[in-house]
This record gives structure tokens, C-alpha cells and sequence, in this order.
């Protein structure tokens, strides 16, 4: 069934289709209508979950993770200020390997307040061990909540579907519902391998000497390695079911393309339109979107780069002290590699300033005749 | 003969509470109580050590750590867990004064606001006790504390949690005291047959941090009771204020403090200050009795 929806009902009827069974969250702008929804269908009874309305995102997380160790699929979405606030228990999740699924909305961070896109929320969650995944279309938030619960359940991390404020929020698009029927077969009942039973009782997390804490570390990253494949693997079995496939990245007229414009979410989006122009003029340029961040897809970057001349980075985020984040992890993966073409490193769109397709065309105009970078920062769109 | 102890024990040997300790005793009456179809959730505190390192654990019944400040949001989430699979299950939040009083009790409002079905249980000693004795909003008036050191000790009252609780219109809150260890149990099997979210404070000598004997924790824990100091009630609803334990003839509070270094240094007229807050907190409560 086709259905126009915004971005945040997309993550609703992601989780509804998912069979989310405790959902735990607080109202933050602008994620309010995630939770709206999910409390209309808890209440009509179309989705069998327990919500509890909790008092804060802390309490939302430290739920949403008490819930999950008991063996039940479990759902939260917030924004901004709210995942700033979850950041301890967001540790909390990962260390207690519970899979989590959440739907983050990117808002810039105060002060000053500001309720418009940037993804410096999530990316400061960057080293926690959530796996994150970043959506360019509401089709793909609703399609990657379920994807996140598989890959979740099965590498035993929990992970983060993030859209763009009010880019995707907030803007209507038509989106395939997918048969539940289906669904519920792609993604059967979440089978936990430990889980809080008074039948075996176990304490979890408790107080892990220097003897044994290092191989807990080891095993979440030998988790996340794991996940790397499966979200490729989970992309491609999505697509033989329901005809929509998904992939670590997704690239876009790169086979003959000299020149390579790389982003992420809406970004890229509006880098695909802007391709199409310059293509037009004869330019061989292409586009490396980076769907899943964490785990970081390093193999695929670099085989894209290996045959490209020159490559550009645009971050909507900022390290401050460093530079873009995308751009830091994309110069990171190639630093080893023989013959990679140089990078340059583009922030702009900060506090959800709109990026048009015009500004990524100019940006590529300019960037691309200059021989290799001067700074890791070239700013685009700031007034100064 | 009919047994006032439930004889069965769930919790186990070789916890690490120090000598004496209040938090322990009351554990294993809280776990004589309530049984092996329960599910603890610890935050922070002494019982997050006393429990054991892994892959110890002394309790018997699976024990949830969290977050400091996440005993009750934790505990909620697992009961939602629980009862989305059918399976009704005890589940406690066990957590210091610390992470009740202060940085817990936003996730404990929420929780008691919602009236999650969660018993909530403060062992209560009065100071953060395993991070080495600093001042908490429940320590006492006058103690000594590494943060309230003896020139300039604690100077306000202990932070009333039992009105904050009953503010909240819980369907039970009770307090009790390991040196009256049938009331305590009574307590647990009542609060465990209640739906809702139950509040249980226990006050919990203990001997580091209160500078006392090991061998005074029940003698402690009796005056405590006998001085008016910490009384045993329970309430309903937010309401019905019942005394469960009776004190004819109150004990001064010279007695209590006494036993302890932490108020070593109080004065004659310190300790009268005491006893009159004490008196006048015991009027305040006697209005509100059945």
C-alpha cells in the first residue's frame, strides 16, 4: 500500500511494522510526530506494545535498554538536546549488548536553540557503538528500521535510522507500505541469545576486572566488523522481497567518473540533481552517498576512490578543533592505500541553512580546479 | 510453630559487604520475602560492589546493573519488558540514598507519576557510601562527612523523601529497619501483592561511614526507630498514614548519636537542636496518622 507520509510517521510505521513490543520516549521537536503516532496505534490497539511515557530521554534509553534485556524488541526516537541527554545510556546499550532501535531526527544542537537540520547530534554519539544508518527519502526510514532490527538482533548492538529536520521530518513523501505478512517473515520474532529470566538468573554488567573488560571491548568491535556484511547481505535480501534494495553506500553514475562528489542523507540527494546538471556539461563526476556510518564502510569508499582523480566531502557537521566528520572518516580509511586521488573537505548547510543544488555546482566548480587541499576545512555558504 | 522469617533463603554466601552492614541484612530479608520470581535493578552504589565482580553475583535472581541514576527507568523498562511476554515477575529497583534522593529521583518521580508496577527499595545510609563518604541530601543535619568536614558539617535537614513519595499518591510506601526484621518482611510481602509502584526505605547503618561499631548495626537500627529519629510507618495512597511500630518511651537522641564518629563533634546544644527537630518532626507526623 502507498501511502503520503512524513519522515517521522515513516520511522512509526517502520517500528509498527517491526512489531516493536515496549516503546519508551519523550517529545522533543522535531521527532513529536514518531511518538504521536506510536501512541495512537498503541492505543487503537494496531500495535500490541507497552509504551511507557517516560520523563526524559535518560529514562527513555535506561527503559528502552531494561526492556530490551528482557528478550522484547524495542523501539525510542528522539532529537538533538534528547540524545545529547542519552549519551550515558547510549554506552549503557551497547556494553549491555541490547539491539535497541532508534530513530533520530538531525537537529542542530544549543545554544543558541536552533530546531533546523545539522548531524552533529549523532555524530557526537560517533564512538558509543551504535550502528548508525542515514536516510535520504522517507521510503528508505521506514525500509531501514526493519533492516536496523535484523542487523541488530543478529550482531547484538543497537542501532540508530537518522533523517534530516523537517528536510525529511516534516516533508511529505509517498511511501510503499510493505505487507506485513512480509515483514513478520523478513524479520521474524526477535530470538535473544541472553536475556534478563528469573528461571536462569545471571547479573549482568556487573563490576569486570582489567582481566575481562579489554575482550568485552574486543567482542563489540568484532560485532561491528560482523555487521558490516550483513547490513550489505540484509540490503540486498530486502530488495528480493520487497523490490527496494539498499547497500553500506549507494553510488551513483561512479563507473566512469573521474570526479566524486561524497556525502550523506538529503545532502547527497541534492548532489544526485546536481550531478544530472553537470553530467549534462560533459563533466565525468559521479556520487558516493554513505548510507551506513557506523559500522564504517572503509572497503567500499576506497574501492569507489580508487579510480577517481578527485573527490569532494560534503559534511553538514563540524569537529570543532578538526574538520567535517565524513570527510575525517573517508581521509582516514585511504591514508594507507596506494594512488588515492586527493580529498577535499566541504562544511556548509550548519543550523539547517539550506544547500541547493546550485550551491553543490558551485562548490564543485570551485573545489575541482584547485590540485590538492590547502586546509581540511573549505567553507561554503557562511557569511563572513 | 508458625515462623515470623520466612526460613527459605535466596540470596547467597560471599557478597562483599563490609562488617555490619545494613544493605546486606536487608537484602536478604527483601529476598526472603519476595522470592526466587524476582528481578533485581541496581544502580551506583554499595550493592552494585556488594553483589560481587563478575562473574559472581550473591543473589540468586537475575541483577540488572544500571546506570546511576536509571533505577527506576530501568526497572520500568524491564517490567514493560515482562509483561509484553505474559510473565509476571517481581521487579525491584535497589538503589542507595544517592541514587534515589539525588541523581535518581527525576527517573523515580517519573516512574512513581506513572505508577509503574515496580517496588522501589532505598537502603538509606545516609551519605555516598562507595565512593568514600560524601555528603548526599539525605544525610542528617550536623554529621560529619568527607564533603561536610568538622568544621563545617552537613547544615541542612535530610531531604523528607517519604512526603516527597506520598506527594505522589503511590498506592504504598513504607519505611523499615533490619533491627525489626518481622515488619520489614511484612512490608515486602504486602508491597509485593500490591499493583503499582511500592516505595520501601530502609534505614541502613553503616559502620565506615558512620564511624560506628560493627557489632552496633542492629542496636543502631533499633534506636533509630526508639529514638523518632526514623519511624516505622507505612502509607496508603499517598494518604492513609499508619505508625507500625509503636514507641511509648521515646529514647533521646543522645543515645543514637552517640554510637557514631559522624557526630562526634556535636555540641550540647547541637544535640538539643536535634532532639527538638526531632520532636517537632514527630508532631508533624502524629497529625497525619490514623
Amino acid at each position: 500500500m502507498r501511502k503520503v507520509m512524513i519522515g517521522n510517521h515513516a520511522l512509526s510505521y517502520g517500528a509498527k511494522l517491526s512489531r516493536a513490543r515496549v516503546i519508551a520516549a519523550y517529545p522533543i521537536t522535531p521527532q513529536t510526530d514518531v511518538v504521536e503516532l506510536l501512541s495512537e496505534m498503541c492505543a487503537n490497539g494496531e500495535l500490541d506494545a507497552k509504551f511507557i511515557k517516560v520523563e526524559s530521554e535518560h529514562s527513555a534509553m535506561a527503559a528502552s535498554v531494561g526492556a530490551s534485556a528482557t528478550g522484547v524488541r524495542t523501539f525510542t526516537a528522539t532529537s538533538s538536546q534528547g540524545l545529547a541527554l542519552m549519551h550515558e545510556v547510549l554506552h549503557w546499550a551497547v556494553g549491555a549488548r541490547t539491539p535497541v532501535v532508534m530513530g533520530n531526527i538531525n537537529r542542530a544542537l544549543g545554544p543558541p536553540w536552533s530546531i533546523w537540520t545539522e548531524q552533529n547530534d549523532s555524530l557526537s554519539q560517533r564512538d558509543t557503538g551504535w550502528m548508525q544508518v542515514y536516510a535520504q527519502n522517507n521510503q528508505e526510514v521506514l525500509d531501514s528500521v526493519i533492516q536496523a532490527y535484523k542487523v541488530a538482533e543478529e550482531v547484538q548492538l543497537p542501532a540508530m535510522v537518522v533523517l534530516a529536520a523537517f528536510v525529511l521530518s516534516h516533508t511529505s513523501e509517498a511511501v510503499e507500505i510493505p505487507e506485513q505478512e512480509k515483514v513478520d517473515e523478513f524479520l521474524p520474532a526477535y530470538q535473544p541469545r541472553y536475556k534478563i529470566d528469573p528461571e536462569e538468573p545471571h547479573a549482568f554488567g556487573g563490576l569486570t576486572d582489567p582481566n575481562g573488560y579489554f575482550e568485552l571491548r574486543y567482542q563489540i568491535q568484532k560485532a561491528m566488523e560482523g555487521a558490516i556484511s550483513r547490513w550489505e547481505e540484509v540490503g540486498e535480501e530486502f530488495g528480493d522481497v520487497f523490490g527496494r534494495k539498499y547497500g553500506l553506500v549507494e553510488t551513483y553514475k561512479v563507473s566512469d567518473a573521474k570526479k566524486l562528489i561524497i556525502s550523506s542523507a538529503t545532502l547527497a540527494s541534492t548532489a544526485r540533481t546536481a550531478i544530472d546538471d553537470l553530467r549534462k556539461r560533459g563533466e565525468k563526476v559521479g556520487l558516493l552517498r554513505i548510507r551506513v556510518f557506523r559500522p564504517f564502510p572503509s572497503e567500499k569508499v576506497k574501492s569507489v576512490l580508487r579510480s577517481i582523480d578527485r573527490a569532494m566531502v560534503i559534511d553538514r557537521n563540524i569537529s570543532f578543533g578538526a574538520s567535517g566528520i565524513f570527510y575525517q572518516e573517508v581521509k582516514a580509511a585511504c591514508y594507507n592505500e596506494e594512488n588515492m586521488p586527493p580529498i577535499f573537505g566541504i562544511i556548509t548547510g550548519l543550523g539547517g541553512r539550506d544547500v541547493r543544488k546550485e550551491d553543490i555546482i558551485q562548490m564543485y566548480e570551485d573545489v575541482m580546479k584547485r590540485d590538492k587541499p590547502k586546509s581540511d576545512i573549505i567553507w561554503k555558504g557562511v557569511r563572513v | 510453630m508458625k515462623l515470623t522469617i520466612p526460613e527459605k533463603e535466596v540470596m547467597g554466601h560471599g557478597h562483599l559487604a563490609c562488617q555490619g552492614c545494613g544493605a546486606a541484612l536487608s537484602m536478604r530479608y527483601a529476598l526472603k520475602s519476595l522470592g526466587k520470581n524476582t528481578v533485581l535493578s541496581v544502580p551506583a552504589c554499595c550493592w552494585s560492589v556488594i553483589d560481587g565482580p563478575f562473574p559472581h553475583s550473591a543473589v540468586n535472581i537475575p541483577l540488572f546493573h544500571t546506570a546511576f541514576e536509571t533505577a527506576a527507568s530501568t526497572a520500568s523498562g524491564i517490567k514493560a519488558g515482562f509483561e509484553m511476554q505474559g510473565k509476571d515477575v517481581n521487579v525491584v529497583a535497589w538503589a542507595g540514598d544517592g541514587g534515589t534522593y539525588d541523581i535518581g529521583i527525576q527517573a523515580l518521580s517519573g516512574a512513581a507519576e506513572r505508577n509503574d508496577d515496580i517496588i522501589y527499595v532505598c537502603y538509606d545510609n545516609e551519605a555516598y557510601m562507595n565512593t568514600g563518604v560524601q555528603r548526599s541530601s539525605s544525610t542528617p543535619w550536623g554529621a560529619w562527612t568527607t564533603t561536610t568536614p568538622i568544621k563545617h558539617p552537613k547544615d541542612r535537614p535530610k531531604k523528607d523523601i517519604i512526603g516527597i513519595m506520598a506527594a505522589h499518591r503511590i498506592p504504598y510506601l513504607a519505611t523499615a529497619s533490619p533491627a525489626y526484621p518481622e515488619d520489614m518482611i511484612q512490608k515486602f510481602i504486602k508491597a509485593k501483592d500490591i499493583k503499582g509502584t511500592r516505595f520501601l526505605l530502609i534505614i541502613s547503618p553503616c559502620p565506615p561511614g558512620w564511624k560506628s561499631d560493627p557489632s552496633n548495626t542492629i542496636k543502631l537500627a533499633r534506636l533509630a526507630v526508639q529514638t523518632r529519629i526514623f519511624p516505622l510507618i507505612e502509607v496508603k495512597n499517598g494518604q492513609e498514614w499508619k505508625l507500625t511500630k509503636k514507641v511509648h518511651k521515646p529514647k533521646p537522641v543522645v543515645e543514637y548519636l552517640r554510637l557514631q564518629g559522624r557526630f562526634r563533634h556535636l555540641t550540647e546544644d547541637d544535640i538539643a537542636l536535634i532532639q527538638k527537630n526531632v520532636d517537632e518532626n514527630w508532631e508533624i507526623l502524629s497529625r497525619k496518622l490514623l
